[in-house]
């Protein structure tokens, strides 16, 4: 019974060890935001937005995407609720918050939703390899050259964002707002949504400008305005950000932990393979056990230990 | 250790009814893998856009790389903490943790929605992702595993391929390096495994999602191998009529009370620091999981396997090592699917027919071939029963 008593102790104490010194390493080590330093964002006035879906439709044709089979002026996709999917990257919802007016009729509100292209994306930290990067300029952006179709970004998303062509057998992509990469990186470009709302709820430029500009809008006009900016804190914060006259959770957002989502994982993931030091010790140690074990056991020491503690 | 003949190839007949049944098994899922290359996941899964992983990753994928625990745990009892006693059951545990890995791969292989580019990881490294980690870490212990088996092979074929013998001689002086290697290489991934839900706070349940889910997928994997061991032995044993080993997988079991004291101990602990005992009683299918998880694949084996007569009666030993690898496999069901619970769910997720057929599919040609090598491979040393 001896060894295997020392046996255990042996394992015990490397799992206990492992997991000490996780929490270590939370301790001290928590892994940085690798958040872009001065990304663009955009500003989504909900108590503007009208719910007319032509951001949708300059989505379709920026991108484009397959014709919807109902058409961007039929405003009866509204009585449901969507989710953008591997042919809509944005969609625009019509929620009844509870306001009522003069004639006693509830006032509908819109909201548009789209990747929020996080400050710190979930999906960025989780994809294999690499498929999904955050750019200097805050797009989150998607090289199908690389993906290898695990849908674990789909699994990482807080938001329920990557839509995914299940339909196709070998070339299935990810898809997903792009944030009109190509068109913000040219000088003066904006996203085909936020250059074509009519009512310009959508507001495009430096992340801190449009931010400082909500912020604003909320002091000037507090009856008029909800005390919060969805998506300055969200996650660590996102592109997309959100004002509005009603609560969120009343407008399908979801209510999410400020903390970025890759920091547990990559913090413990890192801490245990900073110069793959855990694998090496446990190597080590194993090793170590090996050749005490064994020539313990070749000089027969062992071996009426061993029948005792298998007779008993 | 007398007890014990040499391994050797079995020599029974192959084709018996039961290896019919796993035929049957298999050609009922090549279609459904043939539909799936030819008209995409959707059309024999359902999987969508809010439930991306299934039963093909719950099961195929997290629970067959539980199951093959078997492998690096006995291998670190007999050969490096010295415990030969137990060389016995090593060879059958290491060919089923290396048919285990070869169909996790296959399962991937199936699931993954560009299956050509499956090799792209070795090249695109993505550190901060933990699944890059899990598939690095299983890729090279796959390889580990098929060298290591490499002199069971290499023993049958002695003296006729004097390549093979050269080979051999190489692999048995580097075999402790291997061995101590697929032990360390299956720490990594099996915790890994547990830190893929890390990312996804939001989604599963808080039965399930806690900090230390990593270190429970570690100790439940160290937990489960022995008790995988006496399940596969006494399965085997007793359908190709060979002795049970009882003296080998009695004690093997005693390991475990401690093994899987610990993994219960640390899993009630974090149920009591984080509080989530108010979720059991709430009568939602999560909570059903879970107590069902705890009692049957826990505490009644755990409670059972103190009692030396269950060690010692096959029957009863097999019943408590079979709740124990249920409850693991539950386990990582319920991690991977039951415990997901992503916003705008419209209704939850269940599993398509060709998902689950494809999925016994691959069960049954890990049955088949591990009955194939046994038949004609030095693997089983138990002896034949005197009639
Ligand atoms: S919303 Fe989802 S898909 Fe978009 S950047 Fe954030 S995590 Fe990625
Ligand atoms: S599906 Fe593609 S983009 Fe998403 S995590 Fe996997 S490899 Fe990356
Ligand atoms: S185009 Fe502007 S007003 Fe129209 S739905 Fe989109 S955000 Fe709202």
């Amino acid at each position: 019974m001896n060894i295997s008593r020392r046996f255990f102790m042996k394992t015990s104490a490397v799992a206990v060890g492992g997991a000490v010194s996780a929490k270590a390493g939370t301790a001290k080590a928590e892994s940085r935001s690798r958040a872009p330093a001065d990304p663009f964002g955009c500003l989504v006035d909900l108590t503007q937005c009208v719910g007319c879906r032509k951001c949708e439709q300059a989505c379709n044709e920026v991108n484009h995407l397959p014709e919807p089979k109902v058409a961007f002026d039929d405003s009866r996709v509204l009585d449901c609720k969507r989710r953008p999917d591997q042919n809509a990257f944005t969609v625009v919802n019509r929620y009844y918050p509870g306001k009522k007016d003069e004639q006693n009729r509830l006032i509908p509100a819109y909201a548009k939703i789209q990747c929020m292209h996080c400050q710190d994306p979930a999906c960025v930290s989780a994809c294999i390899v690499g498929a999904l990067t955050k750019q200097e300029n805050g797009a989150v952006i998607y090289d199908k050259s690389k993906c290898i179709g695990c849908r674990y970004c789909m699994v990482a998303c807080p938001f329920g964002i990557p839509a995914y062509e299940y339909d196709q057998p070998f070339t299935p992509e990810v898809r997903k707002c792009t944030y009109c990469f190509e068109r913000i990186s040219k000088e003066g470009g904006k996203p085909g949504c936020a250059s074509v709302c009519p009512v310009e709820a959508i507001t495009f430029g430096k992340r801190d400008t449009v931010l400082a500009l909500a912020k604003d809008k909320i002091k000037k006009d507090p009856g008029r305005y909800i005390n919060k900016v969805y998506g300055e804190e969200e996650v660590g914060g996102a592109s997309w950000m959100y004002i509005s006259e009603h609560p969120f959770e009343k407008l399908g957002f979801l209510t999410l932990p400020k903390k970025p989502l890759p920091t547990l994982p990559e913090t413990i993931q890192h801490t245990m393979f900073k110069f793959l030091w855990a694998p090496i010790t446990l190597f080590a140690a194993l090793a170590g056990g090996m050749w005490v074990f064994n020539r313990r056991q070749m000089t027969g020491e062992d071996i009426s230990e061993e029948r005792g503690a298998d007779n008993e | 250790m007398s007890n014990h003949a040499q391994p050797r190839p079995i020599n029974s007949p192959f084709w018996t009814p039961g290896v019919f049944v796993m035929l049957a098994f298999m050609a009922a899922a090549a279609p459904f893998i043939l539909a799936r290359y030819i008209k995409g996941l959707g059309f024999v899964t359902n999987l969508t856009d809010i439930y991306p992983w299934g039963l093909w990753i719950g099961v195929d994928v997290a629970s067959g790389v539980a199951l093959a625990a078997g492998g690096f745990t006995t291998a670190a009892l007999a050969h490096i903490f010295g415990r030969h006693h137990y060389e016995a059951v090593t060879r059958p545990a290491l060919l089923t943790a290396m048919l285990g890995y070869t169909f996790v791969a296959v399962g991937l292989f199936v699931d993954i929605g560009r299956s050509w580019a499956i090799w792209k990881p070795a090249i695109f490294w993505q550190p901060n992702s933990v699944l890059f980690e899990v598939a690095m870490c299983v890729m090279i212990y796959l390889t580990v595993l098929y060298i290591e088996f490499f002199p069971i092979v290499a023993e049958r074929f002695r003296g006729r391929f004097p390549m093979v013998d050269s080979l051999d001689k190489i692999i048995n002086k580097l075999m402790w390096v291997f061995i101590i290697l697929g032990v360390v290489l299956s720490c990594m991934h099996q915790s890994g495994l547990g830190s893929l839900m890390l990312i996804a706070p939001t989604k599963l349940h808080p039965l399930w999602y806690t900090p230390i889910l990593p270190l429970l997928f570690l100790t439940s994997a160290i937990s489960l191998g022995y008790p995988m061991v006496v399940v596969e032995t006494i399965i085997a044993t007793s359908s190709l009529k060979l002795d049970r080993e009882m003296d080998v997988l009695g004690p093997l079991t005693r390991i475990t009370l401690l093994l899987l004291g610990i993994y219960g101990g640390l899993k009630i602990g974090d149920m009591l620091v984080r509080g989530t005992y108010v979720y059991l009683w709430d009568g939602s299918a999560q909570s059903f999981a879970f107590m069902t998880e705890m009692l049957l694949g826990v505490i009644i084996p755990w409670c059972m396997l103190w009692i030396p007569k269950v060690r010692k009666t096959p029957g009863l030993l097999f019943t408590a090592a079979a709740m124990v690898v249920g409850g693991v496999v539950l386990n990582r069901i319920n991690v991977f699917i039951v415990g997901y619970q992503p916003p705008f769910a419209q209704h939850s997720y269940y599993p398509a027919i060709g998902e689950i057929l494809v999925t016994v599919g691959l069960v049954a040609t890990i049955m088949f071939l591990y009955r194939l090598a046994v038949t004609f491979l030095p693997v089983l040393s138990a002896r034949r029963k005197e009639a």
